[in-house]
């Protein structure tokens, strides 16, 4: 007999994030907040209603959503159980792991493509219901950086599901830590110096406004920075989800 | 055929389960009795690779389970009828494992049928499930890919009385057309009427094992006393099972008096 095929097993990981009512809602309202925002930057702020402002205008609400979707695809094998029907229907559990990772990077992209829909979007109604002209010049290193940043995003909110296999604390974790780091990381003398090196939000920064415009330095920030956050959780998750004791309570 | 091999899990200085081996065999119903604690639940997530085991092996057709290329074809599993997601219906739980398990769709509605929900049932939330629909759930989850051996830990749990003899009949039938079944109880008479052998485990340990038949008629005593005698640690001084015999006491290996029908697969 066969064994299971990592395209089959992504399908099914992409199937549970959308087959019940708070996974489908989850998606549902990262969507409409999404329209919420470029709907008010459009049409009752006063400023941004360029092409290039409302597609940065989405990071935000793609930023702070969009990894609880990752988080939960992780997590949810613990909170609700369901672990030991999936391992023991595929007990090579890494497996199982990259296919959710897979899944939710999957749903990033899915989204990061509606963001840049709907930004394009409203930037044509505002065309049409105002004076405004349009304005669309958007450097491509912001459009490849938005992917490469909702990519991160997802594949860290995985990383810290499967590495902490409970929703709330994953959660709380994935937008506390980085928080209290931006706080006490300045008042400590030994780390002040090293924040570029540490801090995600600050390595980031400039790769959503232009990717292609980083100079070597920032990559080299950018670098540590995702292997602290992301590629070091992932790979301590993964191996606890290889390694742990599945059990039902 | 399910082979548990000097199974042992120590969790800190507590060893839940210590040197358990026993074997269940194609063509029979193996029940494996002991109270509540005893390490029933360790012992199967153990076979079915959930739980690490300290030390021993365990394998199930001829090999670990982690080595099972797709495992739900082969062996069907339900440890916890709860541990289901509240938010998925009936139906599309199962959906779920039929895709995974790469089954055609009909086959979803075909063990639905088969345990019982009506599609009305299957169509509705987990979470509004009682615990006998969810047993019969993960009973269908079990069935699902058509395995030639099940693990079931107390899937009688819940069910009502004609719930109880339906299930009795199918792991019977299933047991009967060549299958290996391996279920977990501590409905003591419950197990002696679906069982063809009987392991006990009491404290983590193998306390007695044998076919039905004999552990009871070897020991004078119903299976109820001969239970809490066996697995109370209190009664120690009691008359315990001849240690030769085929009901014999640990470490005996696999009883002696085995039916000729196991080689039905």
């Amino acid at each position: 007999m066969n064994t299971i095929p990592f395209a089959r097993l992504t399908l099914v990981e992409w199937r549970k994030q959308l087959d019940t009512r708070s996974g489908r809602w989850l998606l549902i309202s990262i969507a409409l907040l999404i329209a919420a925002v470029l709907a008010v930057m459009a049409f009752i702020g006063d400023v941004a209603t360029t092409f290039p402002a409302l597609f940065f205008g989405t990071s935000t609400p793609l930023s702070i959503l969009l990894p609880v979707v990752g988080i939960l695809a992780a997590t949810s094998e613990w909170s609700q159980r369901t672990g030991l029907i999936t391992f023991t229907l595929e007990p090579r559990r890494t497996r199982v792991g990259l296919a959710k990772l897979t899944s939710a990077l999957g749903s990033g992209v899915v989204f990061f493509a509606l963001a840049v829909g709907l930004a394009a979007a409203f930037h044509v109604a505002v065309v049409a219901f105002t004076d405004a002209g349009f304005a669309w010049d958007l450097p491509a290193g912001a459009l490849w950086g938005g992917l490469l940043l909702t990519v991160l995003w997802m594949a860290q909110g995985v990383a810290f599901g499967a590495l902490i296999q409970n929703s709330a604390g994953a959660i709380v974790a994935f937008f506390g830590l980085p928080v209290a780091l931006a706080l006490f990381g300045p008042m400590v003398p030994a780390l002040r110096d090293a924040m570029p090196w540490i801090d995600l939000s600050t390595a980031t920064e400039p790769v959503m406004y232009d990717a292609a415009a980083l100079t070597g330095n920032q990559w080299a920030h950018l670098g540590t920075a995702i292997t602290i956050w992301v590629l070091l959780p992932l790979v301590l998750g993964l191996v606890r989800v290889a390694r742990s004791e599945i059990k039902s309570a | 055929m399910i082979t548990a091999d000097h199974l042992t899990r120590r969790y800190g200085d507590l060893t839940a389960v210590g040197n358990v081996s026993f074997e269940a065999h194609p063509g029979l119903v193996t029940g494996f009795l002991g109270p509540n604690g005893a390490g029933k639940s360790t012992t199967m997530r153990m076979l079915c690779g959930l739980t690490p085991v300290t030390s021993g092996i365990a394998h199930v057709l001829g090999k670990p389970f982690r080595e099972l290329a797709n495992p739900g074809r082969q062996v069907g599993v339900l440890l916890d009828a709860a541990a289901q997601h509240p938010g998925r219906t009936g139906r599309e739980a199962l959906a779920v494992s039929a895709m995974l398990m790469g089954l055609p769709r009909r086959r979803v509605d075909d063990v639905i049928d088969l345990v019982g929900l009506t599609p009305k049932e299957a169509n509705r939330r987990v979470k509004g499930y009682s615990l006998g629909m969810r047993q019969r759930l993960g009973i269908a989850n079990a069935l699902l890919g058509e395995p030639e051996v099940l693990i079931l830990d107390e899937p009688a749990n819940g069910l009502d009385p004609a719930g109880i003899r339906w299930m009795r009949d199918l792991l019977r039938d299933f047991a009967r057309s060549g299958g290996t079944v391996l279920l977990s109880s501590h409905l003591l008479h419950e197990v002696e009427k679906v069982a063809d052998e009987i392991v006990v485990i009491g404290h983590g340990r193998i306390v007695a094992q044998g076919t039905t038949r004999d552990l009871v008629s070897q020991s004078g005593m119903d299976l109820e006393d001969l239970f809490l005698q066996l697995t109370s640690g209190v009664a120690r001084d009691l008359p315990r099972p001849a240690p030769a015999g085929p009901a014999a006491a640990v470490p005996a290996g696999p009883s002696s008096a085995r039916p000729t029908r196991e080689n039905a697969r």
